[in-house]
Parts: C-alpha cells; structure tokens; sequence
C-alpha cells in the first residue's frame, strides 16, 4: 500500500498534465467509477497509477496513507458490487462529505500545524496556475472550499488576532478566489445541490471576509469598492434580464425551430441579428441627421433644393408618380438632394453637413465592427474547423440528432436522413470512390462550367444594355410603365432565373449534394455580385454624364440669375429695394447626380421585396393550396408526386437577405430614407416568413448544412460589406458634389467638410496636429508600421497553425503506436502460431491448443480496426484477417520494428522453450 | 411581480442566476414548465425547498423531448438518483446545459454521460450501437451496425483500448462543427 501511494506521489506532477482537466472535470463521475478504474489497475498499471495520483492531488491532505486506505476499501467495496451504481454512487457521495468533514476536524485539531499545510498549498496553488487550464483551477478551488469549510472556525480566532500582511494577502486571494468561483460556478459540471450549497458557502465566507480586508486608511476606500462592485453586478445582472427580454421573436424561433430543425432556423436567427443591426443603423441616421433636418432645418419651400420643380408640380402628388419615389418623395428628407449646406442650423447650432458624413462613414463603420465581432465571437464557439474528416462517423454518431427537433414529421425525416447518411458513408467507405466513366463526367463538368460562364456574362451584358437603355428613357416623354421600371424588373428576374439555371445546369456535374451546394452558393453569389456591380458601373457612366452636365446648367442657372434680376430692374425701374427672390420652384436646377443614385438604390430595393415576397405568395402559399384542394379531385396524388409543398430554400434566402443589405449600406448614403425602409422590410418578413414557413412548407428531406452554420454566411455578409464601401468611399473621396444640392454642395470634394470643420471649429494647433497626421511621410510611416505588424502576426499565427499540426501528428504516432503495440502483440502471436504449425508435433501439442483459442479471441477484439471496412461479414473477415496479419510482418517492416524493445516482451509469456526461435528471422 | 415573488424568494432566484445560464423570468418559466408536468405534486411555493421529484415518464412527454431518441438517457444522466426522477433542481440543470449559452465544454461533459448508457465512464461498442440504433430506427443491418461502430472507434479512440474514454470523447466532440448547435434545446 504504501508503495503505491508512492509511485503515485512520483507520478503526481507527470500525471498530472495528462490526466488532470479531464480528471477534475469528470470528477462527479470518477468518484462514482473509481471501482471500475480500479479493477482495471492491474492491467494498465501505469496509466492508473497516475491517475490515482491526481485522485490524491485532489484530496490534497497531508494524511494520504490514511486517505488512500479509505479510498482503497472503498473501491474494494464498489469491486463487489460494481455492477449496481446507485449505491457506489451514494457511497462516493458520503465519502466526499465526509471528506469535507474530516478536513474540518483536521482544522480543529491540528492549529499549530495549519500554517504549515497552508503553506504547502500555496505551493500546489502556484502549480495549478502554472497549468492554465480552467479545470485544474477548479479543481484548486474545489480543494479550497474543503479547507474553508474548515478554515470558517479557524478563521474567526485568527481574526482576532491582528492580521499579518502575509495572512492578509492570502485571505485576499482566498476571497478573490471565492469571488471568481461564484462567477464561473455555472460552468460546473455540478449537481445542482451542490452547486448551491457551494454557492452559498461561497457568499457567506466573502461576506464574511470581505470587510476585513483593507485596513487604516485603505479600509474606507476598500469598502467602498466593494459595495460599488456589488452594485455594478446587481446591475449587470438586471441589465442582463432586460436586454434578454428584450429579444423579440424567441418563440417564434423556436416553434420553426421544432418544426425544422436548426438549419432553417439558423435562417431566421440571422434575419433577426440582422433587424438589430439594422435597427442602430437606423437609430444612428434618423438620430443624427433626417429628425434634427427636420426639426430644425429651413422647410419645405424654402429654397430651390427643397421645392418641386415647376414643371413636375402637377403631377407630384399622383399615386404613379410617388410610388416611384418622385414628385414630392423625391424632395424630402429621404434622399441627399434635400439637405441644406448651412453649416450649422437650429437654436443648438447643429452642423448638419458633418454629421451627414460622419453617419455615413459611422454606419460602415458600425457594420464592420458588429459584422467582425459576431464573426469572432462564432469562430471562438464554432471549434474546429470540420473540414478534416477524421471523425466521420464519431461526428455522424455523437452529433448528427438535432436537439431541437420537437416535430413528429420532421422527426421521421431526420431519422431517414440520418439513416441514408450512414449508409452512404459505409459505401463510400467500401468503394474508395470508383469512377466508371470519369472521360465523360469530365466533359460534363467542364460544359456546365462553360454554361455557367455564359450566362454569368449574358446577365451581366443584358444589366448594362438595359441601364444604358434606361438612360436613354430618361430623356424621353411618356414612357410605358415597363419602360420606367425595365430596369428593376430585369434585375429581379435575374436573381429569380438565375439560381433555378444554375441548379439544372449542375445536375449534369453529379456532385456530391454537399459539394453540390457549394458551387450553387457560389455561383449564385457571383451572379448577384455580377450584377450589383454592373449595374453600379453603368450608374457611374450615368454620373459622370451628368457631371459634365452639371457645369452647363451651373453657367445657365448664374446667367439665369443675372437675368431675372436685369429684366426685374428694367421692369420696375422705380423699385429702389433689393428684388424679390426668385420663386424656388422656377430656378434651373443640375441634375444631381447622388439623388439619383439613391432614388435607383431605393426603387431596386423596393421591386427586391415585391419580388420576394410575391414569390414566397405564388411559389410557396398557391403551390401549397393547389396541393392540399386539388388533391381531392386530381389523378396523381399531388402531395406525394410532381408539385408536392415546397422546401424551405435556406441558402437562396440567407443570400436574398445578404445582398439586400449590401444594397442598404450602397445606398443609405444617397438615401438615408432606405435604411428606414430596410428596418420595416427586415420587420414584415419576419412575420410574413415564419407564416409562410409554418403554414405552406415542408421539412427538409435530406438536409445539407451549408456550412460551419453562421460564419458562412458572416463571411458573405463582410464580402459585401468591403464591396460596398468601395463605391461610397470613392464618392466622397474623388467626386465633386452636385453643385445646387444636398450638404456638401459648393465643396470641391464631400471630404473637405472635415477639413473645414479641422480649421474653423477647432483651436489652431488642432489644425496643425491634423497638418501633420494628414502628412505623407508620417502616413507611409504608419502604413509600413501596419505591414510589419500584419507580416508578423501572420507568421505567428503559421507558427502557431505549425504547431499545432505537430501536436496533431505527435497525437496520431501515439495513437498509431500503440495500436500497433497490440497489433504486433498479435501479429507476432500469429507468425508464432504458424510457426508451431511448422514445428514438428511433439509434446508442446498440450499447451497449444488452449493458448491458440486464447489468442484468437483477442485478435477478433483487438486487431478488428486494422481490418479493411469491405468485408463486413464477420466469418470472412476472420480468414481475410488471418492472412493479413500474416503478411503483415513483411509489408511494414519498419512500423512493427518501431515499438522495438517491447517485442520480446510477450515472449516469456509464452509457453515452451523452441518458441524463442520465432523472431530472430524476422528482425 | 406579487405572485411571482410567492414562487422564490430574490435569495434563490439570484443564486439559480448564479448556478444557471438564465435569466429570473426564464427561470420562472422554467417553473411554470416543471409545474405543468405535474400540477398535483409540485407545489407553487418553491421559497422552502420542498422535496419533490417529478418521475421520468412525465418528463420525457415534454414537446421539447418527446421526439428526442436519447430522451431517456437525458432525464436519467440529469437525475440524481439515476432512475430518471427529477427535482426542480436537476430539472433546472437539465436545461441551463441544454441551453445556448452554456459552454462546450459543459456540455460535452454531458453529451457523453447520455451517450454512455452503461454508466460505466466509458463508450464501449455496445453504447456505440444503442446510440445507433436510436438513431437510424434500427434500419441498418446488423453488420453495417457492426461496421460504422469499428469505424468510430477506430477514428475517436487515442488511447488505443477500443473504447472511448471522456478524453476521447472530449478531443472528438470539440472538433465537430455541428455540435454546439445541436446540442441545444430552447425553452
């Protein structure tokens, strides 16, 4: 006994890096399996010997043989009846109680020792902060509140006492571990019971303690802290409880969820992240610039740029004209143009033309920040990579059932969907991917490819044949209303046809379905992408059209000034004031060029949601009542056969609602209206989707996760992002402003209003400071300072990868050798069963027989990994195994010599002196 | 709020916030649910502890595990008894591991005392197939049973001993793209 207890106190500070996380972890079920474990010592002598010293390390008590005597008769205890749980489990139970309380008469009885065995832990502290696993630290603290339970007691008399500095920084460390105990106790893997009484414990001894802590002046201030710091939790707490009753939608959620599982809920997760993005947004441009324009700007009227022009008043209040956003949309608060470029307007001075700016770079930059968090925040939950399929059917096995699922149908499907995976893995394990025909699939691939392209570039020439041709319209007279909107119509339709083209030209690729669903995402991803920037290119072909107008109409509206005001001198040649201003209405106006953008950007947005939600209306809801009413007098069964109810469509949404937002924040800029129309967009389809979802769809057959859930699709999102604020930037970066309207006009550049505000608002040296940063070389200075920093945080991170691929392979020669450490056992075992086969018959013939059985049946147990998956018939197997192994030796010469000095090692269990001669040929 | 403060008292609604991943009206819901399954034998006035447990076959109709192949293995790994009865406390527990906020290493904790069926702290061959066949309905052939469980073994098991220790278990699940997001009820 006592030996083992002293190999196990070698083995502690080895064990203890191996072992210790999943020991402390599991510690609930260890004490409950220690029988198990223990009756397993005696094979894996090692192995359990380290792991009794961690078992020992957790009880941490300077008695250890004594511990180690109790714990031994219990586990001799569970070994008789270790089969029945329950009561190994209260036993385990009582014996931690009663370690708790033994601890505490430890406390009692030995003060004058107590000094020296908190000494000793700190020591053990220190080490367990050393291996910075969570779990270890627990396990720390586990200890901790065994000897606190016990220190309760003692504690109160070294109080009185007055504390030494040195007792009271362990106390504070006690308290601060306390503290970071009740943090983390939910992480526990604790019965409940526990983990209150724990809590409890917890609480009182910082209670207790807490107050004592500081002392002389600091005592004040301490306290003091203290009490701030329980208010700043009981705050978080009630902030915390207000903001998850803030969430809307919760149970919506999760009845599609039950319904659907988590992949189509996974789509109404992101719609509704995406309302709350949204909704800042939203808050950020109605909060900063269209409710302070329109409380305390000049109204509607006043000037030029807010007033209807002459010509187009008559028809500006028609319901045609304002459903395309002209007439009097066109000049209100929702578009660029309307903005004054008075610098500061209202009683509080608020300099509009600058919070215009900074809204619209803060809305980029807003995006980005939440976009890369919740990108991060996903990576730092999501684990591994899952790209690596070394877990196929353990991952298949362990997390393929989806919790969620509370739907008998969805149920049924999810257990047939699971079954057919299997079944497909088992043969694309047996078959290795055999290709019949690989010329033809080739070909194919290639055709659909080519296909692929074409009607990429197709859709890309027909978006700028028709922006062209629309320009064209734009000068002319009454127009059809297909003509007006020919544009918008044809854009939809593109993103309607092209995805439905893309899926039956890849069903001549014959891709694995997941495979399949990539290059779709893909595909349909550069078709919007495509698109949206086509249609953005001919845009700035149009803008640039009207710059070279603007300077025209600037000259004609001066020279119509001067005009107006010779003709009225010469008209009224008595009237001494100034003249009357010029009726706004009548005023020649540029073209302004940002209004128009905005006003193509908010017009595509809106046929977007008309086409969606009339496709979600005729695809899905009429589909739906066809099926369901017709199916009573129709000659197939239509819910069964051809139409059958519709499937969610999860990537083609989640990517309808990406490239949406990716029109927002192009737009937004042009037409602070369209953030706001986005937020009602976002809002109705919610509820018009998880209707429509719960009322006319069906769950998924088969059901192919896109990807790692959201990243993907957070990936998307920050694509479009980048794409997005590219054009935007360039605006304010290069292109001059229209000159009659919207904040910036008179500005060389939309930029300069910082400038401006740098040299007016703020004190000179501000100025000055700006000069500098603003300052070539100091720039390329901070650029190249960026690249280093990039260059070395890369390399750290291959470093990293690199390591970690080591580890990964170091884990994998470990794993290999000692499976061949058992399979040589084996394989040997075999070369020296066919040698005694070969050996003449003599009197050995008594020992063999039984031996050989022996043998056999651990082979069947041991070396079945190793047996190729093909022959799944146990009978065969045995004989393709048999020959295997035989020729193993041979084959592999190399691995089986890697556990080298270990070969002889079975060989005096062997039986029989002529046996020896086995192995010799073979090394 | 009048009525609601009869249920817990602000003592045990902040320590359950301490010891769970909820919030106080999750937590009240949670009540609500546990009250529901068994009006007659849990109390409305939870602020003295009372001692009562809600057995197996009540919980297991829950809509959220009634179509749960490992329903049972759930209540029974949640239950301090091991039988599958349920208090209030473990039926709390139960859920704030199955919620979205809890960590995965919590949770992989309690994945694999589900998976586990044996209760011996280790997945064997036999787990391995009871798992299977709840999950595919029994519809794989013996053989292909036989088959999927070698392959898993082979793939999860470091240590080389044909069985999956927690280790095993722990190295594998972290590494799954999809079980976080599975392994997850909502309430």
């Amino acid at each position: 006994m006592p030996k083992k207890s002293d190999t196990a106190r070698k083995l502690e500070d080895v064990g203890i890096d191996i072992d210790g996380d999943v020991e402390s972890a599991e510690e609930d079920k260890k004490a409950k399996g220690k029988g198990a474990k223990k009756t397993a010592a005696g094979k894996r002598g090692k192995a359990a010997a380290s792991e009794d010293g961690e078992d020992e390390d957790e009880d941490d008590e300077p008695p250890r043989g004594r511990r180690a005597t109790n714990k031994k008769k219990a586990a001799q205890a569970d070994e008789e009846d270790s089969d029945d749980d329950f009561p190994q489990r209260r036993r385990a139970g009582n014996r931690r109680r009663g370690k708790v309380r033994e601890s505490g008469g430890d406390g009692e009885n030995e003060k004058s020792g107590r000094k020296n065995r908190r000494g000793g832990k700190k020591q053990k502290d220190a080490k367990g902060k050393g291996k910075d696993k969570d779990n270890d630290k627990d396990s720390d603290k586990d200890e901790k509140k065994k000897k606190n339970s016990s220190g309760d007691d003692s504690k109160s008399d070294e109080e009185e006492e007055s504390m030494s500095e040195g007792e009271m920084a362990k106390l504070m460390e006690e308290v601060e571990e306390k503290k970071k105990l009740i943090a983390n106790i939910r992480n526990k893997p604790w019965r409940m019971k526990r983990r209150l009484k724990v809590l409890k414990e917890a609480q009182q001894f910082v209670d207790k303690f807490e107050g004592a802590l500081g002392k002389g002046k600091g005592r004040k201030l301490y306290a003091y802290k203290v009490m701030m710091m329980k208010k700043w939790i009981k705050f978080q707490r009630d902030f915390e409880n207000f903001r998850t009753s803030c969430i809307p939608w919760e149970r919506k959620i999760k009845e599609v969820e039950s319904h659907f599982g988590s992949s189509v809920a996974s789509y109404f997760i992101f719609l509704r992240w995406m309302y709350g993005m949204n909704l800042v947004l939203f808050g950020l441009t109605f909060g900063l610039v269209v409710i302070p324009e329109v409380l305390m700007g000049l109204p509607y009227g006043s000037i030029p740029r807010k007033t209807v022009p002459r010509a187009e008043q008559d028809t500006a209040m028609d319901y045609s004209v304002l459903t395309d956003f002209n007439g009097y949309c066109k000049y209100s608060v929702l578009f660029y143009g309307y903005y004054n470029n008075q610098r500061t307007i209202g009683f509080l001075k608020f300099r509009l033309p600058l919070s215009y700016l900074m809204v619209g770079i803060g809305t980029f930059g807003y995006s980005l920040m939440v976009v890369i968090r919740t990108m991060a925040k996903n990576a730092d939950v999501g684990g591994g990579d899952g790209e690596d399929s070394e877990f196929t059917f353990a991952w298949k096995m362990f997390t393929s059932w989806d919790y969620l699922i509370g739907n008998a149908e969805t149920a049924d499907n999810k257990y047939a969907s699971i079954t057919t995976s299997f079944k497909e893995s088992i043969v694309d394990e047996q078959e290795n991917q055999k290709d019949e025909n690989i010329h033809l699939r080739r070909f194919l691939r290639v055709l659909a490819n080519f296909l692929i392209t074409c009607t990429l570039g197709g859709s890309g020439y027909l978006i700028y044949f028709v922006v062209k041709r629309s320009q064209e319209f734009a000068n002319m007279d009454n127009l059809s209303w297909y003509e007006k909107n020919e544009m918008e119509i044809i854009m939809s339709l593109l993103g309607l046809v092209g995805p439905m083209l893309f899926e039956t030209i890849a069903e001549l690729e014959e891709y694995h379905p997941r495979i399949a669903l990539k290059w779709q995402l893909g595909r349909i991803f550069a078709l919007f992408l495509g698109n949206l920037y086509t249609f953005l290119l001919a845009l700035f072909d149009e803008v640039n059209s009207k710059l070279e107008e603007e300077e025209s109409i600037k000259n004609a509206s001066i020279w119509y000034v001067k005009e107006y005001y010779a003709n009225f001198s010469a008209n009224n040649p008595n009237y001494t004031g100034t003249p009357p201003p010029i009726d706004p209405a009548d005023v020649i106006r540029g073209p302004c060029w940002e209004t128009a953008v905005g006003l193509e950007f908010v017009k595509l947005t809106i046929s977007d949601i008309q086409v969606t939600y009339l496709t979600i209306l005729i695809g899905d809801f009429l589909r739906a009542l066809i099926v369901r009413f017709l199916n009573y007098c129709w000659c197939w069964d239509l819910e069964a056969g051809w139409p059958s109810y519709g499937e969610f469509d999860i990537s083609g949404n989640v990517l309808g609602l990406v490239f949406n937002q990716g029109m927002i924040w192009m737009g937004a800029f042009y037409a602070p209206g369209l953030v706001g129309i986005n937020v009602l967009r976002l809002l109705s389809s919610m509820y018009y989707q998880c209707w429509a979802v719960m009322a006319c769809n069906v769950p998924h057959e088969r059901v192919f996760k896109a990807s790692k859930s959201n990243n993907f699709y957070m990936g998307l999102l920050l694509l479009i992002l980048f794409l997005s604020l590219l054009p935007v930037v360039y605006t304010i970066m290069s292109l001059p402003p229209s000159f009659d309207c919207g904040p910036f006009s008179g500005k060389a550049k939309m930029i300069d209003i910082i400038m401006e505000t740098i040299d007016l608002d703020l004190p000179a040296f501000m100025g000055t400071i700006f000069g500098y940063l603003a300052n070539p070389g100091l720039i390329i200075a901070a650029v190249l300072l960026m690249v280093l920093a990039i260059y070395y945080l890369n390399s750290v991170s291959q470093a990293y990868q690199n390591a970690n691929l080591e580890l990964k392979k170091k884990m994998q020669m470990a794993r290999d050798e000692e499976k061949n450490r058992r399979n040589n056992k084996d394989s040997t075992n075999q070369v020296m069963k066919d040698l005694e086969d070969l050996l003449p018959k003599n009197a050995q013939m008594s020992h063999a027989p039984p031996e050989n059985k022996a043998d056999k049946k651990h082979d069947q147990g041991g070396k079945s990994p190793k047996v190729k998956p093909g022959t799944a018939g146990s009978d065969v197997r045995l004989q393709k195994d048999v020959s295997l192994a035989s020729a193993n030796p041979n084959a592999r010469g190399p691995v089986t010599r890697a556990p080298g000095p270990r070969g002889p090692g079975p060989l005096p269990g062997q039986p029989g002196a002529g046996r020896g001669q086995g192995p010799p040929p073979r090394r | 709020m009048g009525n609601k403060q009869t249920i817990f008292t602000d003592e045990q609604l902040d320590a359950y916030q301490d010891c769970t991943f909820f919030t106080r009206k999750e937590i009240l819901r949670l009540h609500g649910r546990y009250h529901e399954l068994a009006p007659h034998l849990v109390p409305m006035d939870y602020t003295n502890d009372p001692d009562v447990k809600v057995p197996l076959a009540l919980i297991v109709n829950m809509p959220e595990l009634k179509e749960n192949p490992f329903r049972n293995r759930i209540v029974e790994s949640f239950s301090e008894d091991g039988q599958g009865n349920l208090s209030f406390n473990d039926f709390v527990d139960m859920f704030s591991v199955l919620s979205e906020m809890a960590p995965r290493e919590l949770k992989a904790i309690y994945a694999f005392k589900i998976y586990d069926f044996n209760v011996d702290n280790y997945i064997c061959k036999e787990d391995l197939e009871k798992t299977l066949n709840k999950l595919t309905k029994e519809e794989l052939t013996p053989e292909e049973v036989n088959l999927v469980c070698e392959k898993a073994i082979e793939e999860a098991d470091l240590d080389g001993d044909s069985k999956l220790s927690f280790a095993d278990f722990e190295n594998m699940i972290s590494r799954a793209p999809d079980f976080l997001s599975t392994f997850h009820i909502r309430i």
